[in-house]
């Protein structure tokens, strides 16, 4: 069954195994979270559920979104995101999603939104290659040549400077290393997309799925 | 970073000995060769102290058989059964990469008190 969480990223530290290797992990505040609506293919043609995620102080909520809370019967919360499940059965309205869903050893895809870098050259933005920095060169970080004589104009889709950064970013198959209900603690193995205090959805791997 | 900090206490160690750059420490180090498992003693001077938390090493020195041998080893790791201070030096800087350089009598480092 496909399994979501909210969490936020904490940070990054390492862990021992018994054996004494270090792995590196980064914490995630993961959860709870409540299931504050049902998409049904009935009613919304997709099946989904809407989980909510830290809660909210009451005047930062309006009407509406209070109205959409009342009906759950659950306190007003911050973050609002459906994922899909194949099933909204299994979930009741106001049920708490935590942690504990997740056990060490599963395989999980984070996703988040990558830190901003504004509007980035190429060389950062693309791994582009720099132009010698001495002897003589004025050419450093440049994009070069665009397109060639031939067609006479720039193909569509060139690489170039622009805005880079903020977007959507999954990490694919990441191991969950330590699981703490109590603290509300996920640690996966490996680095997460956005900074530290970014919003993340733990799921179950796709991979996983696939080989499983 | 206090969360981070919850999860890394668990595998801190309490209890290890107060020691810096320039005391001679032995490291009590378990080796697995070939399934087995066995201790291996490390004695040497301690040229550096780096990081914090859990993630923090500490480098000791030897000259064995007049090759210098260097080794890493993280302060919090299951695999230091024991840690031993041997004696104390007083050196004048964090990190005693000078000693590379230096051997025999020129490489010997004061007693501190």
């Amino acid at each position: 069954m496909a399994k979501s969480i909210l969490g936020r990223k904490v940070g990054m530290t390492q862990i021992f195994t018994d054996t004494g290797v270090v792995i590196p992990v980064t914490v995630i505040k993961a959860g709870p979270c409540v299931v504050v609506a049902k998409k049904t293919p009935q009613r919304d043609g997709y099946s989904a559920i809407q989980l909510g995620f830290e809660e909210a102080k009451e005047f930062r909520v309006n009407k509406p979104l209070k109205g959409h809370f009342a009906r759950a019967g659950v306190k007003p919360l911050r973050v609002l995101r459906e994922v899909r499940v194949e099933d909204p059965d299994a979930y009741e309205i106001g049920q708490q999603i935590k942690a504990d869903i997740f056990q060490p050893g599963e395989r999980v895809d984070v996703v988040g939104t990558s830190k901003g870098r504004g509007f980035a050259g190429g060389i950062k933005r693309h791994g582009f290659h720099r132009g010698p920095m001495a002897h003589g060169s004025k050419y450093h970080r440049r994009p070069g040549a665009l397109a060639a004589k031939g067609p006479a104009r720039v193909f569509k889709g060139r690489k170039l400077p622009g805005h880079y950064g903020t977007e959507r970013v999954t990490a694919l198959n990441l191991e969950v290393v330590r699981v703490d209900p109590e603290k509300d603690l996920l640690a996966v193995k490996g680095s997460l997309p956005g900074p530290r205090g970014g919003l993340v959805l733990i799921k179950n791997s796709v991979k996983a799925i696939k080989k499983g | 970073m206090h969360l981070v900090q919850s999860l890394e206490q668990e595998q801190t160690k309490t209890g290890l000995p107060d020691f810096r750059p320039g005391d001679t420490v032995r490291v009590h180090f378990k080796v697995t060769e070939s399934g087995r498992e066995r201790i291996q003693v490390f004695e040497g001077t301690v040229i550096r102290r780096r990081g914090g938390g859990l993630g923090e090493t500490f480098t000791v020195r030897r000259v064995s058989y007049g090759v210098g041998v260097e080794r890493t080893f993280p302060l919090h790791s299951p695999k230091i059964e024991r840690l031993e201070v041997v004696r104390r030096g007083r050196v004048r800087r964090a990190r005693l990469y000078y000693l590379r350089k230096l051997r025999g009598k020129a490489a010997r480092i004061q007693d501190r008190r």
